[in-house]
């Protein structure tokens, strides 16, 4: 799997960075500068996978992050997704590796976004760069809270719209990766999916909540 | 008897069957439990139930959280093989490029067909559901009442395995008392939404599905399924002692290793192979029904797809049981010069009145519902209650013929990749939530939101059909189907009244909306044509050899020693769900068969 070497992605930051609103509408003339990130070649799991094997992120297809872009993950998870009273961090669950292996698909409804994930990544060194800091990890935690703030204000007002479109896919993979874990499920109150010898509907508790009769 | 190889195929069978589906496989099994020689061609390669189902595995587990891809198209874990709405080398297409004139349609090839990945919702047709034309002067009457086959509803219900419970609502019949197996026990949601839509004139009520809530009496239904035939009685307890009650976790469509949810595999095909009397040829693709001098069907022209070896398979009688439009496909590709557009269509009647449900879905979040006492809420996963049509008795007053149910299932269901976004709705705040108040957000919203889905009936008409595509052919060289679809103003307003319901449904449960109903823009909320994977017709039974393609036990008018053994013959389609009706009527045609077989008449 071919990688961008750093070069290459800062200059192609700096014209991106410019020409992002743009971006989208233009993206034949972006390829054709040869500056955008590499597609996937790789195949799919084919028709008639094996449903018992457990799969890991880089089983079936090559992985697409570089050492810093996996760092740069690992902090956007965990802004996403930190650690609080009740449950752990996103990264320590993997779910920086899951982005990876979302972006490294090889079918066609995640081309999108890798393109807007590798870019809007790209994106976050940059403003790093602007504030004077070789890339967006190097930041202070609250220098990049504001920065994903003002992206999430962007998400909310036009999710389809780079970068607002970036940090909206991002926090959807991130938030959906971590709550489809065992851990998470957890957090998130679902608390099923082991067997019962019986099922007795909602106890008593939940039912005098709603003010319902028992069944 | 056994899974075989097309070099071990015997020189005739009695009958072969194309499809293991639940047509396929109910004939399959009745067929072989009154000692006759029957040989099932399925499309796809055998599937095991027990040993391929990952029914505990969270989503974590599977390649991109398991999502759908271009490979497996409801998601990873359904249970679904090399099957899906597009098949590479498969095509079919459709006449309109307008997308609300066009068909989708979904092929399911492994053995036991769609009924692996089946929803399981069971319900009988009511009574007024054979009569469409005589009752509101459109589509067809069925060529028998619900009296007929109700002694077959209540056969198919004990074999299979059904729950759900006798509510007395006017065409929503009842089953036999003892048929039925106990319901489960409602979940919060769903019994709120009972008590809050009483005022509606609903009712909440179980659903029926083919889930065993405990195991089937293995003393006593074998006998009254099969009287005076020691081997099938032994057999089918044997094999009911197989199956273990729901454990009350996993969704069925992933499939039930523990055999508690119904599938064709399970049930139908695994008891009728111990017989003796069955042989199965997978991966075997019909492509052809073939004539002899006579004008009788003698048999099938398959291509082994493992090899690409075309081959022939004989048998006193066919069984088309490929899903009904694969079915209907065979007929129209079935050319001779006797019937020179296609087998059994001297009514020129093949691939006409192709019908759907008529489906919409509301949603909104229910505040009542927000971080109730932490619980599992598993039950049977899915469908545990419905609303069955409430307004039967004032349809003159509506403008639109025929009801439609809606179902719910409520609760904190194990969350999916897109969990993530679904609580901006309902999230303060002048961005998407995220960080703390994101998981905050998760914690109190979760199983808050609840939607409601109708499925209605579709009368027959002439914009709904298919034929074959004059160009498009498909790996194997064989004509694909071309769709035409239109629904009509009847479908159209049944969707308003819907939308409208629903609504004020989730109103009165307290609901509060994100987006307004289509109650005035029905064609934005209709489900498009084939997606709820309901399609009927195409080779419609009825009493006028001129106006129908079978009599009432499938038997083609022209050539009866040709049997539909699935959808294809529904006159129409009801508001309950297609898969019980085809295995009620499956039975009954596979009884009336083996009778004639028995004295000789075919």
């Amino acid at each position: 799997m071919p990688r961008i070497n750093r070069r290459v992605a800062l200059q192609w930051i700096s014209s991106a960075t410019i020409a992002i609103p743009l971006l989208e509408r233009e993206a034949p003339a972006a390829e054709k500068s040869g500056l955008r990130p590499p597609s996937v070649v790789a195949k799919g799991y084919g028709p008639d996978p094996d449903l018992i094997r457990i799969y890991k992120p880089g089983d079936l297809w090559p992985l697409t992050f570089t050492k810093d872009q996996r760092r740069l993950m690992i902090v956007l998870c965990d802004i996403i997704m930190p650690a609080d009273e009740s449950s752990p961090s996103a990264s320590s669950l993997g779910v920086h590796d899951f982005v990876d292996e979302w972006i490294s698909s090889p079918y066609p409804a995640q081309a999108g976004d890798r393109k807007i994930l590798l870019e809007g990544m790209d994106l976050l060194d940059e403003k790093g760069v602007r504030r004077g800091k070789p890339n967006f990890v190097s930041l202070a935690a609250k220098d990049q809270l504001v920065i994903c703030e003002d992206l999430a204000r962007k998400a909310k007002a036009d999710p389809g719209r780079f970068p607002g479109s970036f940090f909206y896919r991002l926090r959807n993979l991130v938030a959906g990766g971590y709550y489809t874990t065992p851990v998470g499920m957890k957090d998130i109150g679902y608390i099923g999916n082991v067997p019962q010898a019986e099922w007795n509907g909602p106890p008593a508790e939940v039912l005098k909540k709603l003010n319902l009769p028992a069944q | 008897m056994s899974v075989i190889s097309p070099k071990q195929k015997h020189r005739e069978y009695d009958v072969v069957i194309v499809g293991s589906g639940a047509g396929g496989g109910q004939m399959a099994y009745t067929l072989t439990m009154e000692g006759i020689k029957v040989l099932v061609l399925e499309a796809g390669r055998m599937f095991d139930p027990v040993a391929e189902t990952a029914m505990f595995h969270t989503w974590d587990k599977a390649p991109l959280r398991g999502v759908a891809t271009p490979d497996k198209q409801k998601d990873f874990y359904d249970a679904s093989i090399e099957s899906g709405w597009e098949i590479p080398g498969e095509p079919y297409t459709n006449a309109s490029k307008d997308k609300l004139r066009q068909f989708v349609w979904w092929r399911q090839r492994m053995m036991g067909g769609r009924t692996n990945h089946w929803g399981r919702v069971s319900l009988r047709n009511g009574p007024y559901d054979f009569k469409t034309h005589s009752r509101q002067g459109i589509g067809f009457d069925w060529p028998i009442s619900y009296d007929d086959l109700a002694p077959w509803y209540d056969k198919a219900e004990m074999l299979v395995g059904i729950f759900g419970d006798s509510e007395g609502i006017e065409n929503s019949p009842d089953s036999s008392p003892g048929v039925l197996l106990p319901p489960p026990k409602f979940r919060a949601g769903e019994l709120l939404a009972r008590e809050r839509t009483r005022k509606l004139g609903v009712s909440v009520v179980p659903v029926h599905r083919a889930v065993l809530t405990r195991q089937q009496d293995a003393q006593r239904i074998p006998g009254k399924l099969h009287p005076r035939n020691k081997k099938a009685q032994r057999l089918l307890a044997a094999n009911m002692r197989l199956r273990l009650k729901c454990f009350f976790a996993t969704a069925c469509h992933r499939g039930c290793s523990i055999k508690a949810a119904f599938d064709s595999t399970s049930v139908y095909l695994t008891p009728a192979l111990k017989t003796g009397n069955l042989h199965i040829l997978p991966n075997a693709m019909a492509r052809e029904v073939t004539l002899d001098k006579a004008g009788k069907a003698s048999g099938v022209t398959f291509i082994d797809k493992t090899t690409g070896a075309e081959h022939h398979a004989s048998g006193r009688v066919i069984v088309l049981a490929a899903g009904s439009q694969e079915s209907v496909r065979l007929l129209l590709n079935s050319t001779s010069t006797q019937f020179p557009d296609g087998l059994a269509n001297s009514s020129g009647k093949v691939g006409k009145y192709l019908t759907d449900s008529v489906a919409s879905r509301v949603s909104g979040q229910i505040p009542a519902l927000e971080a109730l006492p932490l619980h599992n809420e598993d039950g049977v996963v899915g469908q545990q209650a419905y609303m069955p049509w409430w307004l039967a008795g004032q349809q003159h007053a509506l403008d639109f013929p025929g009801g439609y149910k809606t179902l719910l299932v409520s609760g904190r269901k194990m969350p999916n990749l897109n969990i993530g976004k679904s609580f901006d709705r309902v999230s303060g705040g002048d961005g998407i939530p995220f960080g703390r108040k994101l998981k905050e957000d998760a914690r109190r919203y979760h199983g808050s939101f609840q939607s409601i889905g109708a499925q209605g009936a579709m009368a027959a008409n002439d914009d709904c059909f298919c034929e074959l595509d004059p160009e498009v052919k498909d790996k194997w060289g064989i004509p694909v189907l071309r769709f035409h679809w239109k629904w009509s103003d009847d479908e159209l307003r049944q969707v308003s009244h819907q939308q409208q319901a629903m609504t004020e449904m989730l109103e009165a449960m307290g609901g509060r909306f994100f987006r307004a109903s289509y109650v005035d823009e029905p064609e934005k909320a209709i489900s498009q044509g084939g997606k709820i994977i309901h399609e009927v017709g195409g080779a419609i039974m009825g009493d006028n050899p001129g106006k129908s393609v079978t009599n009432q036990w499938g038997q083609t008018w022209d050539v009866p020693n040709l049997i539909l053994g699935d959808g294809a013959t529904f006159p129409g389609t009801a508001d309950k769900n297609p898969t019980l009706t085809i295995m009620a009527l499956a039975y009954r045609a596979a009884d009336h068969l083996a009778g004639e077989l028995k004295k000789g008449n075919l």
